[in-house]
């Protein structure tokens, strides 16, 4: 039991040193160009809903456009590499937004296909965006649920 | 008289001759500071092929074909071949020295492998069990991704102590032919273990194991520091070196004037955008072969202890929790 609690001590007094010696990004910088990033992915969305919406569409309808030529645009821009380079240099401001999600799920794709359409595609193309799918549903299942009970007891009418 | 030394190293009674080395690249480590210096690369890190995979395989052909052409020596006359790679089940080395028909040993000692196939290599030329050995290893920057981290089109931030696996595959005839390189002696590392858990970090996971290689080393023959023109690792990168100075000063050693890192030597960080540096099989085998080798060839370094290190994780281990353990051997590389 000794024994191991030095180890531990010593483990963890090394873990504590690689630290102060690791450099790492700056947070400040980081957060500064993901908001233009991100920004500039929102700015192009909205331009195009202002679009749709002058054509004539719904506010739904046009919502459903803007999505899909997001998605249209990231994934284009992953297959011809030019995504991780806006995603290196922009961060969670490339990734958080629903480009950051149609890379995540192109890029396994493109990746696995030589490994064929069942075992590398199909097997592979969620590698990444799975767990988002799986945990986002499990959550929404969870909120539903709340909902309703709110609903059944009254505090939302 | 007895060829053992110490607790973990051989002093070879007659030591082997490294009588030929070969080197292939890919387009990043081309277009580094060594570019030049390379036997081949590659236009497009493909080699003419369809997968990453089976170009590292090729890689790894050509880069045994150059160190046979170069030496004269045709793939019949070497007794057994020592590879590696980091690809699951070896199949780099598998699949692509298959070809030369050369009896085989399949190795695994992640980026250290090359330490571990010339020290293979080098002690069964030196017990007389054959005169030609061949050693040799690669690693792929677009395989070693999508083994143990990401696609390659997949967008993320790396964070600045990753590194940079190099495309490239290194290849060394050993044998009793007579060279200016000899390696007369070797180290064999222990895995050691200070409990880091991130992979993204390996030059701390491998810098203790270099210290403990580099340590014994010098306790096992006797030496000093200073004894060394030299002292090379692997691919312990900007972060590793420091720690790896750090750890051998509180031992009472220092070899900051003389240590050297490949994985600090083959890319310009800063022009290359590669956060901690070179990594990967490939990197100190070509390293070795194309700028290593040649310096001690020409007396430039009379010896040189040449230390490749590896982080011996995968991606299971890692995401069950376990820390990465790092390994290190040395390997005596002298004028003659």
């Amino acid at each position: 039991m000794d024994e191991q609690e030095k180890k531990k001590r010593k483990e963890k007094a090394y873990q504590d040193y690689v630290k102060t010696k690791t450099p790492v990004h700056n947070v400040y910088l980081n957060m500064a160009k993901a908001f233009v990033t991100g920004g500039t992915i929102c700015v192009i969305g909205q331009f195009f809903m202002n679009f749709c919406k002058n054509a004539g569409c719904t506010e739904e309808i046009s919502g459903t456009w803007t999505s899909l030529m997001l998605v249209l645009l990231s994934v284009l821009l992953t297959g011809w590499n030019l995504y991780p380079g806006i995603a290196k240099w922009g961060g969670a401001g490339a990734l958080v937004p629903i480009t950051g999600f149609a890379n995540s799920v192109a890029a396994p794709a493109i990746e696995y296909k030589k490994e064929g359409q069942i075992f590398g595609i199909g097997c592979k193309i969620f590698t990444i965006a799975g767990p988002v799918i799986l945990y986002g549903i499990v959550t929404s299942w969870g909120l539903g649920l709340i909902y309703y009970l709110l609903l059944k007891v009254g505090v939302i009418v | 008289m007895t060829m053992v030394r110490g607790s973990q190293s051989i002093c070879f009674q007659e030591a082997p001759y490294v009588i030929s080395a070969g080197s292939i690249v890919g387009k990043k480590e081309f277009e580094g500071p060594l570019g030049n210096l390379f036997d081949m690369s590659g236009e497009d890190n493909l080699f003419g092929e369809q997968t990453w995979e089976a170009a590292e395989s090729r890689m790894q052909k050509e880069a045994c074909v150059l160190a046979l052409e170069k030496a004269g020596i045709d793939a019949k006359e070497v007794r057994y071949l020592y590879g590696g790679d980091l690809l699951r089940q070896g199949i780099a080395t598998s699949m692509g020295v298959e070809a030369l028909q050369i009896p085989m040993f399949g190795l695994y000692g992640a980026c250290s492998t090359s330490g571990e196939a010339l020290a293979l290599g080098s002690m069964a030329v030196a017990a007389g069990y054959g005169e030609y050995m061949l050693a040799v290893t690669s690693s792929h920057f677009g395989s070693a991704e999508k083994e143990f981290r990401f696609p390659l089109a997949y967008a993320s931030q790396r964070p600045l102590s990753a590194h940079w696996t190099v495309t490239g595959s290194g290849a060394f005839l050993i044998g009793k032919k007579r060279s200016h390189v000899r390696v007369s002696g070797v180290t064999v590392g222990k895995i050691v273990d200070y409990g880091l858990k991130d992979s993204q970090n390996m030059g701390a996971c491998m810098a203790p194991a270099a210290c403990d290689t580099i340590l014994q080393n010098l306790k096992d023959f006797g030496r000093q520091e200073s004894d060394y023109d030299r002292i090379i690792t692997g691919d312990l990168g900007y972060v590793g070196q420091t720690i790896l100075f750090d750890l051998v000063r509180k031992k009472g050693k220092d070899i900051k004037q003389n240590h050297m890192d490949c994985g600090m030597t083959i890319f310009d960080q800063q022009r290359q955008d590669t956060h901690a540096g070179g990594s990967g099989c490939g990197c100190a085998a070509v390293t070795l072969a194309a700028y290593i080798l040649p310096k001690i060839e020409s007396g430039e370094w009379r010896r040189v202890l040449f230390v490749p290190t590896g982080a011996l994780m995968s991606t299971v281990s890692f995401n069950e929790g376990e820390s990465v353990p790092g390994i290190a051997h040395g390997i005596v590389l002298e004028h003659c």
